[in-house]
């Protein structure tokens, strides 16, 4: 298996640099979104690159993947979204996006639709409530007032930004 | 990033001002910013660090990130000898409802350094650390840029604009785990660990992060500490007439027309801040208030619609100001399966290290998910009650007294529509949750 790219060690190279020297292990959750930020996934081999680089033990590196639960240990579409559905979302119509979604990608939660587009995940409050219903896409991007008509928006948007492959990220 | 809008109140200090625009270094210095920090370097004969948190003190200014802990006092327990410490900012906002942190610093991100810097000077520390929640990503890359900024000024790094005072501060980004906003939890998660709360004692203030004593601040605490500074303690407690000093950033959610933050002096009365968010939605009548984040007992209208906002009112009506999170209910919601939605967070969020915790949070969800499927049993009610006073203060965080407490306080209010529930063995509002 390739190594992460020459960027994203610099990147970690970067976090580790935030952390006084003998503590290297605090950058391995930054590490960890970095590798998964260009592999789209942790896979175990790439747990252990980064266990290897920080000089800490594989299990401490699986214990932290596991934990955070924006990571992905398995391999997910091109787009993730996520949608809050905890209660100040709900109380503002997150069950009716979440219908509509599932409905439209005719998925369930933590399934990806047959042409590896999309992803559907349910979240916790984001701490983005006064937009709600929000949903985080790719974990980086909040979606704020996402009602039935504002996701058909959104997924005619991430469609056609395919077909030019343009990085909407 | 997606806005609503500005309208933060007529009243806001924090959040003056601000247009989703300015929130750049030059902006922040146009709006008086980084005064307080050059007041004290200019004369630290005068405003050396016990004078900085006596004035701290002086403005009564409590904790926003839930407890409510004076901060003066706080920042007192520092030992004043050690050669290492840190000051952490607890931006790991996370507890359903709360959305002001994000709003703080993505739009006025500045103040909330200055606050840190300060907050160092006083503790003698020389690194702050912030922590920035998991889905915020468009926050921590806005924080990396002013702290960019500062370090360009001089306003971080070494010998703070030509004093004897080095500080830096370095951005660290969660990645999901609501249970890290809990402090010590938090600097496990910052020493590259999974989250689990630490036991106490020893406190932070002792031993925190890698072994050295550190203080852990909310955001909203931090923002406050330059106008203590620039205007005064004195001044910062009399802009309320209650015992604790300053506004508050009320995040207001639910069945609200104008769901947002909107800052006030502590202590208005909970129907302006309904009025100033439009009102209830739909013009429906309004049920149910959770007054402080999702951990804070709910109360029912009534109650509410006669309580100030602040921390002796509050507390007085059953409740807590929390991180003043405020959650509207309308009278056609089912508080069976709303609080079933918050179990399941609860669940969700548990470490799994204290049994308690782990277990009890599971069976409250087996319990009430039946209650509101139409296969509650008659003596589920004295259950629930059970599992939540089992949990309540046998924990190492308390992320189980947090899960125990909108149980109790549900059935104490609501307990009819438990009752009708196991009764007529169904529920009778349609789904949202
Ligand atoms: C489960 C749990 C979650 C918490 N989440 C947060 C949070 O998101 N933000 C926060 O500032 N404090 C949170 N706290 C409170 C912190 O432990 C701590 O008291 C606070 O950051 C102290 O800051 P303050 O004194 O400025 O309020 C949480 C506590 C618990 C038990
Ligand atoms: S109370 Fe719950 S979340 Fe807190 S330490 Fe115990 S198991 Fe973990
Ligand atoms: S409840 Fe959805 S962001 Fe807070």
């Amino acid at each position: 298996m390739n190594k992460l790219s020459a960027e994203s060690y610099q990147k970690i190279d970067a976090a580790i640099a935030k952390y006084p020297p003998e503590h290297k292990q605090s950058a391995v959750m930054a590490a960890l979104t970095i590798a998964q930020d260009e592999r789209g996934w942790l896979s175990p081999e790439t747990l252990k690159e980064i266990a290897d680089y920080l000089d800490i033990s594989p299990l401490a590196v699986y214990e932290v993947a596991t934990f955070y639960t924006m990571y992905h240990l398995k391999s997910v579409g091109r787009y993730t979204l996520t949608v809050c559905t905890n209660l100040p979302c709900a109380l503002q119509g997150a069950n009716r996006t979440a219908e509509h979604l599932k409905k439209i990608l005719n998925i369930d939660w933590g399934e990806t639709t047959q042409d590896g587009m999309f992803t559907l995940l349910s979240g916790e409050c984001m701490g983005a409530c006064g937009e709600g219903p929000v949903l985080l896409r790719n974990n980086k991007t909040m979606c704020g007032n996402m009602t039935p008509q504002a996701v058909d928006s959104l997924l005619a948007e991430l469609c056609r930004s395919r077909k030019g492959d343009a990085d909407v990220g | 990033m997606s806005d609503n809008f500005f309208d933060f109140g007529a009243d806001a200090l924090l959040l003056a001002g601000l247009n989703g625009k300015n929130w750049r270094l030059e902006d922040y210095v146009a709006r008086g910013g980084y005064r307080a920090l050059k007041k004290i370097l200019a004369n630290p004969g005068h405003w050396t660090s016990d004078q900085v948190i006596a004035e701290i003190k002086l403005s009564m200014l409590r904790g926003r990130g839930g407890a409510g802990f004076p901060t003066g006092m706080k920042w007192s327990f520092m030992p004043k000898d050690a050669p290492v410490k840190y000051i952490v900012c607890n931006a790991d906002e996370g507890e359903p409802g709360t959305f002001k942190d994000r709003d703080l610093l993505r739009y006025n991100p500045h103040l909330v350094l200055e606050g840190m810097i300060i907050a160092g000077y006083a503790m003698g520390c020389r690194r702050g650390y912030m922590y920035v929640h998991g889905e915020i990503w468009e926050v921590y890359e806005r924080c990396e840029e002013a702290v960019a900024e500062a370090r360009m000024a001089n306003l971080l790094g070494n010998h703070i604009l030509g004093s004897s005072f080095s500080f830096d501060i370095f951005n660290h980004h969660g990645f999901g785990a609501y249970v890290c906003g809990e402090e010590t939890s938090l600097l496990e998660s910052l020493e590259g660990k999974k989250g689990r709360p630490r036991y106490k004692p020893p406190f932070p203030a002792n031993v925190g992060l890698y072994g050295k004593p550190t203080t852990i601040n909310n955001v909203e605490t931090l923002a406050n500490v330059p106008f203590i500074v620039d205007k005064g303690g004195q001044w910062f407690l009399d802009l309320n007439g209650t015992m604790a000093g300053g506004t508050k950033i009320f995040s207001i959610s639910g069945d609200v027309a104008r769901p947002g933050n909107y800052e006030f002096p502590l202590g208005i009365p909970f129907s302006k801040l309904l009025l100033k968010a439009g009102g209830m939605r739909d013009g429906l009548g309004l049920k149910a208030v959770i007054p402080g984040g999702s951990s804070a007992p709910v109360l029912p209208a009534a109650v509410m619609l006669e309580t100030n906002l602040d921390y002796d009112s509050i507390a007085k009506a059953g409740s807590m100001m929390g991180s003043g999170a405020v959650i509207i209910m309308n009278e056609t919601r089912c508080m069976v399966r709303s609080l079933l939605r918050l179990a399941e967070f609860y669940h969700e969020e548990s470490c799994g290290q204290c049994t308690p915790c782990r277990e009890g949070t599971g069976w409250l969800v087996r319990v009430l998910h039946r209650i509101e499927h139409g296969e509650g049993r008659a003596e589920d009610i004295d259950l629930l009650d059970d599992i939540a006073r089992n949990i309540s203060g046998r924990t190492i965080c308390a992320l189980g007294d947090a899960a125990a407490m909108p149980i109790r306080s549900f059935l104490k209010h609501f307990r009819d529509e438990f009752v009708y529930h196991i009764e007529h063995r169904s529920c009778q509002v349609a789904d949202y949750v």
